[in-house]
C-alpha cells in the first residue's frame, strides 16, 4: 500500500468511526464548504455511517452554484455578442440563466463558446480567433483564482490583445464570516476546504475561533481525512477550546502558498462581491487590477451586471447556507432533475441537490 | 469544479512538467508551486497548474498517528 493510499484504508476507517460514534456524545451539526467534500462524503458512504449525533450540512462551497444571478445573466449576454468567443470550463454549461436560457442553449443559437480544461487552452483559442475578442469566464474560490492570475500574465508576455477574463472569483473566508454572522445558521463546526487551504493557509480563518468560537479543521478528501477532521471537532468541543487545525498537513502548509498568493496579488485585487443566495459580501471578490485592464471583460463596453431576479421556485440561496436539505425543496426530484435541472445546485456535480439526488438510495 | 487531483511527475521542462496518474497523462504548468518539484513526485494538479507538491513522509507520518491514536498494528 503507498502512503497515500493508506488514506482510504477500510480497516483504519472502520476504527476511526468505531471512535468517533464513541466520543460524539452531543448533536454536531457541520457544515462543509467544498464541493469535492459534498461529493467525497456522499461517494465514499460515510455519510450513511457517521453517528446519529452527527450531522452533515453542505454549504456554499460549489462555486458554480454561487454565482449570483446577475453574473450568470452577464455571461449569457457577453456569449450572444458576435465579436465575443467564451472560453468556460464545462461546469458552467447548463447553468440557468434568465428565462431557463444557459450557454449550451446560446451555443445551440450560434453563440461561440469553447469548454476548455485550464484557462491556458483559452489562451490557444485567442490565438486560433484573432478577428475576436476570447473571453475566459473566471468562476472559482482560492484554489483557481492564482490559475487565471497566471494565465492573464502569460497573455501578457504573448502580447495576446483578444484575451481577456471575466473574474467573478469568489473568497471563502469573507463567505464563513457572513455565515457565521447570521443568527439563523445554526452550524456547530467547519470542515473546511483543503485546496483553497492549500494556497491562502491556515491563518485567514483564524476569526472563525478566536471571534466565533466555532471549530474548525482543514481537511483532505479521503474518508480518514474526514473522519480524523470530525474527531478533532468533538475534541475540540468537549473541551471548549475551539481554534482552527490543519489536518491536511501533507499538502496544506499553515502559511499556504506563498508563491500561488502573489500571483493572485499581482493581477487581482479584492472587492465586494455577490453570492447566489448570501447576497453581497465585502470584498468576497476578486477584480482585475488597473495594471491589467486590457485583460479584463469587465471593461468591454456594455458589459455591466444588471439586477437578476432569482429563479422561479428554485431554493437553492436556502441549500447554500445550510438552511435547507435539498429534499426538502418542493421541486426536488419532481420539477427539478439531474436531467431537467431548475437550479445550479442541480446542475453542476459539486452541487448538493445533485449529490442528494444521486446518492439518495445511502440516506 | 474545485477538484484538484494528484498527479506524478513524469519529466520537467522548465515551467512545463509532463503528470501521469493511472494511465492518464497531461501537461502542467509549474508557475504557481512554491518549491521546485522534482521527477517521481506527486503533486496536486488543478486546472492545468501543479499548486502544491504532496508530502510523502508527512503523510506516513499522519498514518501513523491514527495508528498509534487507535492502537492499531502498522500497516
Ligand atoms: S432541488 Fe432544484 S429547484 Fe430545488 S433548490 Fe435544488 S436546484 Fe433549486
Amino acid at each position: 500500500m503507498n502512503s497515500f493510499d493508506a488514506f482510504k484504508d477500510p480497516a483504519l476507517c472502520r476504527a476511526l468511526l468505531a471512535r468517533l460514534t464513541e466520543e460524539a456524545v452531543r448533536p454536531l451539526r457541520f457544515m462543509e464548504v467544498c464541493g469535492t467534500h459534498t461529493v467525497a462524503i456522499f461517494q465514499s458512504g460515510l455519510r450513511a455511517l457517521l453517528p446519529p449525533t452527527i450531522t452533515h450540512v453542505t454549504g456554499p462551497g460549489c462555486p458554480v452554484c454561487v454565482t449570483h444571478e446577475s453574473e450568470v445573466a452577464c455571461f449569457l449576454d457577453l456569449a450572444g455578442r458576435d465579436d465575443v468567443v467564451l472560453a468556460t470550463f464545462g461546469d458552467l454549461m447548463r447553468v440557468p440563466g434568465p428565462k431557463g436560457r444557459n450557454l449550451k442553449t446560446a451555443k445551440a443559437d450560434g453563440a461561440r463558446v469553447e469548454v476548455v480544461y485550464s484557462p491556458v487552452d483559452a489562451l490557444a483559442v485567442a490565438e486560433a480567433n484573432p478577428g475576436r475578442t476570447v473571453v475566459f469566464l473566471g468562476v472559482g474560490f482560492e484554489t483557481t483564482a492564482p490559475a487565471v492570475a497566471a494565465t492573464i500574465r502569460l497573455a501578457r508576455e504573448k502580447n495576446l490583445r483578444n484575451f481577456r477574463v471575466l473574474s467573478f472569483h469568489k473568497l471563502v473566508p469573507p463567505a464563513l464570516e457572513a455565515l457565521l454572522s447570521d443568527p439563523d445558521i445554526n452550524v456547530d463546526a467547519f470542515v473546511l476546504p483543503g485546496h483553497v487551504s492549500a494556497v491562502i493557509g491556515a491563518a485567514p480563518y483564524a476569526f472563525v475561533a478566536e471571534k466565533h468560537r466555532v471549530p474548525a479543521v482543514i481537511a483532505g478528501f479521503e474518508p480518514l481525512d474526514i473522519l480524523s477532521a470530525l474527531r478533532d471537532i468533538v475534541a475540540m468541543r468537549e473541551a471548549q477550546a475551539p481554534a482552527v487545525k490543519n489536518g491536511y498537513t501533507r499538502v496544506v502548509s499553515d502559511a499556504g502558498n506563498p508563491v500561488a498568493r502573489a500571483v493572485m496579488d499581482e493581477v487581482f485585487a479584492p472587492a465586494d462581491a455577490l453570492w447566489r443566495g448570501l447576497g453581497s459580501i465585502p470584498r468576497s471578490g476578486l477584480v482585475i487590477r488597473e495594471e491589467f485592464a486590457d485583460f479584463d471583460a469587465m471593461r468591454l463596453p456594455g458589459v455591466s451586471l444588471v439586477e437578476s431576479p432569482p429563479l422561479p421556485g428554485c431554493r437553492c440561496g436556502e441549500v447554500l447556507k445550510g438552511k435547507m436539505a435539498p429534499d426538502q425543496c418542493p421541486l426536488f426530484d419532481k420539477a427539478c432533475t439531474p436531467a431537467t435541472p431548475v437550479g445550479p445546485c442541480m446542475v453542476s456535480t459539486e452541487g448538493g441537490c445533485a449529490a442528494y439526488h444521486k446518492y439518495r438510495l445511502d440516506l | 469544479m474545485c477538484l484538484a487531483v494528484p498527479m506524478e511527475i513524469t519529466a520537467i521542462n522548465e515551467k512545463v512538467a509532463d503528470v501521469e496518474i493511472g494511465g492518464v497523462t497531461r501537461q502542467v504548468r509549474l508557475d504557481l508551486i512554491d518549491a521546485a518539484p522534482a521527477v517521481g513526485d506527486f503533486v496536486i494538479v488543478h486546472a492545468g497548474f501543479a499548486i502544491r507538491r504532496l508530502d510523502r513522509e508527512d503523510a506516513l507520518e499522519t498514518i501513523k498517528l491514527f495508528q498509534e491514536g487507535l492502537n492499531l498494528e502498522l500497516i
